[in-house]
């Protein structure tokens, strides 16, 4: 054993004395990491990011007023109200998401089209195509303020109040095509028990659903329209009843892994140059086996990247509030099975290597390939579900999860045996594959 | 003491070392020369374990050597053409590390750096990085490194490459002082000076194959024909080994 602790040694040795292994290996995952976390824990308050939008009201009826009312209180929305040519522009610009123009006679067209189910007006969607998403959220939370707009409006409003009568009388001269008799029917009793609600005094506030969904709804006095009939009632889950998500541990176990890796390449690298430089001739004429030799380099790689672990998520837990929620033990296995299979990967890649500077760009991209398909960066769900199956071969991915599980999702020690697995298989599978490949020979 | 008996290693179709022996006793310096490209440090590496030879035998005190893990390993200490020194590192954690690697225990270990470096002269040096030391000095802290664990056999491949006179002259004053210890010494090199200082005997090899083995005196046999008196050890070189240039 005394060779190996020798080596660890030397090791540890050579990289605190290297300043830039030190630097990328303990300050660089801290500091991109913070910066991840502060991006997807927001900023603490609970305040989340508005999509900014422009509204463009070409009608100025009751109806559009109400619309634009309604998305100007939304929770999820930050509203703007500039010409068509202005909306069109700042779309363009990328300053706001979507412009919706509400076209002249919108309302009156809304409110025939409401009972009548045709000549429906149209509502324009000028969008940024770079925000797709977003639009699919502003049509739907546009489609409840419209609903409800113009069915107040219709049921209660002064422009509803005359449509009705109109219905009602062209009911009378039969002059609405495609109803049967039946549906005409039914549509003039309809309408008679509407004529009799506007001549009733407002109806008594109601605590508004919409308001509970964070949409505007309508005021205690004003009109009611149609409105969700359901409210959301929406909670975390997450490891405990007062424990709120912490997005700094999702990016300080991405970050962490990712620079692991990175340190792997060094690892990889510096045995390509240590060959190099004849190091290994010395080395190699010592009586040690070719299994000690590498056994000593992957305990200093992985002391290493244990090391990188414990100042990240020191930092973590000093600075940022990150809690090991659920198993320290699990937490620790992961941590190791992580900092082991890191270590054989830059085993692998000395075996695989050639020249220093190739070697270096090479395993460069496949690292971040790996953190990039394991969720280090972006959380994997995005991505398609084909991709998301194949990630089960990518070993960060594994890491990620499991200290996922450790962290924020206060799962037990059972969630930390299958990745703690999988990443030792990993590394048994990269550890064989770099002491069958490895150039022993020197020529 | 080393004895090579039939040494051969191929790569491919290319026959890099062909039945190549010779032996060293104690107290015994062998210069080995070739022009680049004779197979000397591939030797040099089989001797030492570094490669594995096609055929043939390294007996180290009669026993064929055999495997990495050999303990007989520990009777050769090697001193690579590169500077195998790590340059981040003190002289005395490069030569606790390297002494490590024998498990010698620390107490023997100790003392070994401070033969070794008071023998090389690099005592005051000892805590200085090695990045910080002239090419001489690390030729002899290279030299330091290979006898911690006092070897008796010492491989040295062109110790002396790119150091000034004053260093080279030092190097041959330690190795002159390992031979009087009954160190058996094989040493490769370009310079034919070097050799006729040193060497009791002369293996000159080319293409591979042994084309000369004797004393520096038994080497005048290979004097080329016309030549008259004592015939330097150059000429008689470049007699056996043709004056085409290997690059």
């Amino acid at each position: 054993m005394r060779p190996i602790f020798a080596m660890i040694r030397k090791d540890l040795q050579l990289f605190l004395t290297d300043r830039r292994a030190v630097i990328m290996s303990l300050v660089a995952p801290i500091a991109i990491a913070s910066f991840f976390g502060s991006i997807f824990s927001g900023s603490g308050s609970g305040d989340t990011a508005k999509i900014p939008i422009a509204i463009v009201d070409q009608d100025t009826s009751a109806v559009s007023k109400a619309i634009l009312a309604g998305a100007q209180t939304d929770k999820y929305l930050m509203v703007t109200t500039p010409t068509a040519d202005e909306a069109r522009d700042r779309v363009k610009k990328g300053t706001v998401t979507v412009a919706v123009v509400i076209p002249a006679g919108f309302g009156d067209a809304a409110g025939r089209a409401f009972f009548a189910g045709s000549n429906k007006p149209s509502l324009n969607m000028w969008y940024d195509p770079s925000h797709g998403a977003e639009l699919g959220l502003v049509r739907g939370i546009l489609t409840e303020h419209v609903m409800q707009s113009v069915s107040a409006e219709m049921f209660t409003g002064e422009q509803g109040q005359k449509l009705v009568d109109e219905t009602l009388s062209r009911l009378d001269q039969s002059a609405l095509p495609g109803l049967s008799g039946q549906q005409q029917t039914m549509l003039r009793d309809l309408l008679q028990s509407a004529r009799k609600f506007y001549n009733q005094p407002s109806a008594p506030a109601a605590s508004s659903n919409g308001a509970a969904n964070g949409t505007a709804g309508a005021t205690a006095s004003g009109p009611r329209g149609i409105t969700m009939p359901y409210t959301v009632a929406e909670e975390a889950v997450t490891s405990g009843d007062n424990v709120t998500y912490n997005g700094y541990a999702h990016s300080f176990a991405g970050m962490g892994i990712q620079f692991l890796l990175f340190a792997s390449i060094d690892l990889g690298v510096g045995i390509l140059l240590e060959r190099q430089r004849g190091l290994w001739k010395r080395l190699r004429s010592a009586p040690l086996s070719r299994v000690t030799l590498l056994l000593g380099k992957a305990a200093s790689g992985t002391l290493i990247a244990l090391l990188t672990l414990v100042v990240s998520f020191a930092f973590a837990i000093i600075v940022f509030k990150v809690r090991i929620h659920g198993s320290l033990p699990g937490f620790v296995a992961v941590a190791i099975a992580t900092a082991v299979m890191a270590s054989t990967f830059g085993l692998l890649i000395a075996s695989l290597g050639k020249t220093p500077g190739g070697t270096r760009g090479i395993a460069s991209l496949s690292v971040l390939m790996m953190v990039m398909l394991g969720g280090a960066w972006v959380p994997s769900f995005i991505f398609p579900a084909w991709l998301q199956r194949l990630t089960v071969v990518v070993p960060a991915r594994w890491a990620v999860d499991g200290f996922d599980a450790m962290t924020w999702r206060g799962l037990g020690i059972a969630s930390a045996i299958t990745p703690v697995l999988v990443m030792l298989g990993f590394a048994l599978v990269f550890g064989t594959l770099a002491i069958a490949r490895f150039r022993w020979e020197e020529s | 003491m080393l004895e090579v008996r039939g040494l051969r290693k191929t790569y491919g179709d290319l026959v890099a070392v062909h039945d190549v022996s010779f032996s060293v006793g104690a107290g015994e310096v062998l210069g080995l020369l070739g022009p680049n490209g004779a197979g000397k440090s591939t030797t040099v590496a089989m001797i030492a374990g570094l490669v594995t030879p096609a055929s043939g035998q390294v007996l180290i005190h009669g026993a064929p050597l055999a495997g990495d893990t050999d303990p007989k390993k520990r009777r050769i200490g090697l001193v690579p053409q590169d500077l195998a020194l790590y340059d981040e590192l003190s002289a005395l954690a490069n030569l606790r590390f390297f002494g490590a690697l024998y498990a010698l225990e620390p107490a023997v270990l100790e003392h070994s750096i401070d033969r070794a470096l008071t023998l090389v002269e690099l005592t005051d040096r000892a805590r200085d990085r090695v990045g910080t030391f002239s090419g001489g000095m690390k030729r002899r802290l290279n030299l330091a490194v290979s006898l911690l664990h006092d070897p008796d056999i010492l491989l040295l491949d062109e110790p002396t490459v790119g150091v000034d006179p004053q260093s080279r002259n030092a190097i041959f004053s330690n190795l002159e002082t390992l031979k009087a210890r009954g160190k058996a010494i094989l040493y490769t090199t370009h310079y034919m000076e070097e050799v006729e200082r040193l060497a009791d005997r002369v293996v000159i090899i080319d293409h591979g194959r042994v084309v000369a083995s004797d004393t520096l005196d038994g080497l005048q046999r290979y004097a080329p024909p016309g030549s008259s008196g004592h015939v330097s050890l150059e000429q008689i070189f470049l007699a056996l080994t043709g004056r085409t240039l290997r690059d």
